[in-house]
């Protein structure tokens, strides 16, 4: 009896192991990027970076040493002030999708974060640099902190609105049987249930936020020294990456690597707090 | 002139086991709609105060239905609609100026599948219908979070761990703990939609026993698919069946005992001795 042994059978085995091997090989590749990017900036920007990095501002020209003190800091400042924007309009313009969008206004905000989703970040720099910078006449962290919060809105809007909706009917029926009122409902159940992921889908909007440098050209603009000011040009890490990466100068190259580096790291911690205050939330 | 506003006051919490009366609830040819799908049609059922009632019928006939039409959780689904009356105590809950949601503080409601809060403690599950209510008093709370955990005879089983998440307890004890969530902010009546279904015979005989402490405090309607279970805890059955228009009705309502051993209507019959459903 050769039923198990077929010809379909011996096609279907190598079909598989081809298949197999095919997306083995995409996989690989994937990774293979992904670590040789991590591993070219760890070793470029681990070389360069010290001490002096986190805690001195930038030297003239010619000078060796100095850091990016004033840089990092700036685009915590920025992030800062782009997250208190973006995080309550994002979040709850998400409520509202997740629990009240089922109408055509909901369709049209749904389809409007979508379309800012793919809207290219320099666009969101020249639209900060018309509303902001010219009636102010100035670059200004505020600016800045205002295109990167347009573009982590999209983002936290409908991270929102996902994690709201994987939570299940039941509980709100549960609240709502108790005579809680809706608001209430959504408010200290609904939305508590799904923090871990809206605070996972914010952390990746700052993440990407942190990384831009194309809406921050013409309205943080960078700047060589400390600066606190909202309303005065500020520096911030990709920026500084991006002018002392196309710079002749050997070690500010250097230092544009160790900026990458600092950027990457910023990006994990970050993960890493969001992850470690949403474990407290979920009871276990 | 004016028609004076029904009033449904929230009782005062208090932290013994004296507790307001059972309500009678009376429900007067309700109807009720899915969008424009009639689902149960002209339903007449008497609840008698400290009473258990089953609502028994095959899936499908809307048993589910009629009983979340009592604390008006059918119309939180979108597009549902209801017709007809529920009087509670002799007050129409569907009267016009009765907010929803002082109906389910006065009628109680248990699901189908234990629906804890995930992100709250033990403590805090039962707490949360005075807690988010803002009629918690935090000096009174404990004694009326032991209180319902008594009532629904879950308090020596989780006494010393409060804290612990709700949703780390077995299956029968997370029920338990949703009927003690469910008590906390006493209700007059206490609505169970196939409370056990989900449970094994164990925690099952659990709940039951429960019901018979709980009939004494309150008014019970239990939606079961489960005869004996019927059987066994009520006083009162009601029977319902959808037809070939997939519309639920009432076919017989009565003592229970009657109605398993001598009903009269024909369907009752084929129903309650398996030959359908």
């Amino acid at each position: 009896m050769d039923v198990y042994q077929g010809s379909n059978h011996m096609r279907r085995k190598i079909a598989n192991a081809v298949m197999l091997g095919l997306a083995g090989l995409a996989t690989a590749l994937a990774i293979l990027l992904l670590f040789s990017v991590l591993g070219y900036v760890l070793i470029q920007g681990g070389s360069a970076i010290n001490l002096d990095f986190f805690t001195q501002l930038p030297k003239p020209v010619g000078e060796p040493g100095g850091g990016m003190a004033n840089a990092i800091v700036g685009t915590l400042i920025l992030l800062g002030i782009a997250s208190l924007i973006a995080l309550p309009i994002g979040i709850g313009a998400g409520i509202y999708l997740a629990e009240l969008g089922s109408g055509r206004l909901g369709t049209t905000v749904r389809f409007v974060t979508d379309v800012l989703t793919g809207i290219p970040s320099i666009t969101i720099g020249i639209f900060a640099y018309t509303l902001l910078v010219l009636p102010m006449r100035s670059f200004s962290t505020l600016a800045g902190g205002f295109a990167l919060a347009i573009i982590m809105i999209p983002t936290v809007t409908r991270a929102t609105e996902e994690m709201l909706k994987l939570v299940p009917s039941s509980l709100r029926e549960a609240s709502l049987a108790l005579g809680i009122p809706y608001w209430k409902t959504v408010l200290r159940v609904v939305v508590p249930a799904a923090m871990g992921g809206i605070v996972t889908g914010a952390t990746l909007a700052v993440a990407r936020a942190g990384g831009e440098t194309a809406p921050l050209l013409f309205t943080a603009f960078g700047n060589h020294f400390w600066s606190l000011s909202l309303n005065r040009p500020i520096a911030a890490l990709p920026l500084q990456v991006f002018v002392y990466a196309i710079s002749p100068y050997d070690d500010w190259r250097a230092q544009a690597w160790a900026g990458a580096l600092v950027l990457v790291g910023m990006v994990l911690v970050i993960n890493l707090v969001a992850r470690f205050f949403v474990r407290g939330t979920r009871m276990q | 002139m004016s028609i004076p506003r029904p009033q449904l006051a929230v009782s005062a919490v208090s932290t013994e086991n004296a507790r307001s009366e059972a309500k009678s609830v009376e429900i007067k040819d309700l109807s009720a709609w899915y969008g424009p799908k009639l689902a149960i049609e002209g339903v007449t059922i008497s609840i008698l105060p400290n009473t258990v009632t089953a609502i028994i019928g095959p899936s499908g006939c809307g048993k589910s239905t009629l009983v979340r039409c009592i604390n008006r959780m059918h119309e939180v689904v979108a597009s549902a609609r209801v017709a007809g009356k529920v009087l509670l105590d002799g007050e129409d809950i569907y009267a016009p100026g009765i907010d929803p949601v002082m109906v389910r503080r006065r009628i109680g409601m248990v699901f189908q599948r234990a629906n804890p809060f995930p992100t709250m403690s033990i403590f805090d599950n039962v707490a949360s219908g005075l807690k988010l209510n803002g009629l918690a008093d935090r000096r009174t709370l404990p004694a009326v979070v032991e209180r319902s955990l008594r009532q629904a005879a879950l308090w020596e089983e989780v006494k010393d761990k409060l804290g612990h998440a709700g949703t780390a307890l077995s299956g029968g004890q997370q029920q338990r703990l949703c009927i003690a969530r469910a008590l906390a902010v006493e209700p007059d009546v206490l609505l169970m939609d196939e409370p056990a279904s989900a449970l094994d015979p164990v925690a099952t005989l659990k709940i039951e026993e429960l019901m018979q402490e709980l009939k004494r405090d309150y008014t019970i309607v239990i939606v079961t698919h489960n005869m004996q279970q019927a059987a066994r805890v009520s006083e009162y059955t009601a029977f319902m069946l959808a037809g070939e228009d997939r519309v639920g009705r009432l076919i017989e309502y009565g003592e229970t005992s009657r109605i398993f051993t001598n009903p009269k209507d024909r369907r009752t019959e084929d129903y309650i001795t398996g030959r359908f459903g």
